[in-house]
């Protein structure tokens, strides 16, 4: 029983970090309506920096989130402006290329600038654990998790609430109807884009703590992430934060009770069987619903 | 307000709008008159910047605005309200509404516009929490009038309001237009309503061909045998 105690909580935490990749992915996918097969090198480059300001700087890697987060919002909002956008018109599949293009480019400049090393931040915080009770605790998952909620917690005010964030909604199920009421459509995908990216800039400075950094970091958690935003319905905020914490489950007791090596056929195939029983994901009402 | 010069549009290569020229006043309804496919639609889409003018000018409040971006001629005055609704079918009604405050000059005084706008639409008020695509035909065009008025435009264009609707609600669209024009908003609309429409508008633009074949103040274009056998069937 307590082992089992303990593999629910590890799940649930891990779920956090897969959370707090998934949501950028799914804001950028409900309002730009592009699939960002960039979102793991953003990540990579996102703990780069994390890493280099803890090597260079001494900063521990809470103290760069915000500053990455500020520097993946301009990547994220560059690649829309000036890779995306152009492509807007064009077939959608053009896109997904430009989207892996931007994949490669990125994961090759990181193999160049940084080796195929794996480097590892000793951050002090957030790598010990913690006993509560009979549960082992790692500090900096429980952080991870406890963001992972802020995160979607802000970011729902963020679209009810303000102008902008409406206008995301907006945009993402009626843009014709959207610049009818003067929204600038094109600066709405490059907020978006920003934003999202962002999101993934935050993860990176929560993950550092926990995990190396190494060039194909990003396809090992975006893989994941992919799962969790079919998951819990393209677009749905809340849907990946369920998404995700669903996979971390299953992740932690398949690991346990089936087989390590088993755990992601264990959740590719709940991902095909969503695909084809219902493929609008657990919250995703249809395009556009978000 | 508005004055359109020669203007000329299409889509691709297909020419539809062939040099035309009309005006609308401060404080008038104006309305253009044209069979299907006339070009109607897209003579009120390229006033908005959705669609490109090939040649010509439009000016709105003496600034030139042809070719201009949709936000910036929304953000000086001039709104659409769109043929077909166009909502937000899974924003909800206050959203929907508020989406229509959206520009800068109509944010600081939403809250006191909101009031106003329900107090005009009272059906509206009703459904302010149900999703806009949820609605019925009806409350949609309403809905889709409301959010035009969130704006506070200086001039309001209406395509097809009436589109789809019993003859009781285009009775009392038609008193709603009235309202609007009552409050000092100009009026540019495009009616299936021919009859209606010219006995409400002070003046009226024929559409034939890519052109303007005909002009005069509502009544006289009432009078005229060529719209009553082209437009009233009579
Ligand atoms: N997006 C488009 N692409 C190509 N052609 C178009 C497009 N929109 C309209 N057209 C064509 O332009 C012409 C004028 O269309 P428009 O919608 O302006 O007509 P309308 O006068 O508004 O007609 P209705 O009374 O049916 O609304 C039509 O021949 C139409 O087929
Ligand atoms: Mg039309």
């Amino acid at each position: 029983m307590d082992i089992f105690l303990q593999l629910i909580v590890n799940g649930l935490l891990l779920g956090g970090a897969y959370a707090i990749i998934s949501i950028g992915l799914t804001l950028i996918f409900g309002v730009v309506r592009v699939v960002n097969f960039a979102h793991g090198e953003l990540l990579m480059i996102g703990m780069y920096a994390v890493f280099l300001a803890s090597q260079q700087l001494g900063w521990h890697p809470y103290v760069s989130a915000i500053p990455v987060a500020l520097m993946l919002f301009v990547t994220g909002a560059v690649i829309q402006r000036f890779v995306i956008q152009p492509l807007l018109k064009a077939d959608p599949h053009i896109q997904i290329f430009a989207t892996v293009g931007v994949s490669t480019a990125l994961l090759n400049l990181g193999l160049l600038i940084f080796g195929a090393d794996v480097r590892q931040i000793s951050p002090g915080f957030g790598a010990e654990s913690f006993q509560l009770g009979e549960l082992s605790i790692v500090s900096g998952q429980l952080v991870t998790f406890l963001m992972a909620i802020a995160l979607v917690g802000g970011l729902h005010v963020f679209l009810q609430r303000t102008y902008v964030g409406r206008a995301f909604r907006a945009v993402s199920q009626h843009r014709y109807a959207a610049s009818l009421m003067g929204v600038n459509v094109d600066r709405m995908y490059v907020y978006a884009f920003g934003l999202g990216a962002a999101c993934v800039g935050l993860a990176a400075a929560l993950l550092s703590t926990q995990y190396p950094v190494f060039p194909t970091v990003g396809s090992y958690f975006t893989l994941t992430a992919f799962v969790v935003v079919v998951l819990g319905g393209m677009g749905s905020l809340y849907g990946a934060l369920i998404g995700a914490l669903l996979i971390g489950l299953v992740d932690s007791l398949a690991g346990y009770y089936i087989s390590p090596d088993l755990k992601e056929v264990v959740y590719f195939v709940i991902f095909i069987l969503i695909l084809v029983v219902r493929p609008t994901g657990l919250l995703g009402l249809g395009r556009g619903s978000e | 307000m508005l004055k359109v010069h020669d203007l000329r549009a299409g889509y691709g290569k297909s020419e539809v709008l062939r040099g035309i020229s009309f005006e609308v006043n401060r404080g008038e309804v104006v309305t253009i008159v044209g069979v299907n496919g006339a070009g109607k639609s897209t003579t009120l889409k390229t006033l908005c910047g959705v669609v490109r003018a090939q040649s010509g000018r439009i000016t709105f409040d003496g600034a030139d605005i042809s070719n201009r971006p949709a936000n910036e001629i929304v953000e000086r005055g001039l709104t659409m309200i769109p043929e077909g609704r166009q909502l937000f079918p899974f924003l909800t009604v206050k959203d929907n509404l508020l989406m229509g405050a959206y520009k800068k000059a109509a944010r600081s005084t939403v809250a006191k516009r909101y009031e106003e706008v329900l107090e005009m639409f009272p059906r509206v008020r009703e459904r302010l929490a149900q999703h806009a695509g949820s609605l019925s035909g009806g409350e949609q065009q309403m809905v889709a009038i409301a959010r035009g008025m969130m704006a506070s435009p200086k001039l309001l264009i209406f395509d097809e309001p009436s589109l789809g609707l019993s003859p009781l609600l285009v009775e009392m669209m038609f008193e709603i237009i009235e309202k609007i024009t009552a409050q000092g908003i100009t009026v540019l609309i495009v009616e299936q309503n021919v009859f209606h429409t010219l006995k409400l508008a002070d003046r009226g633009y024929v559409l034939e061909n890519g052109e303007i074949s005909l002009s005069g103040t509502g009544q006289e274009l009432l009078d005229s045998d060529h719209v009553r056998r082209a437009y009233l069937g009579m």
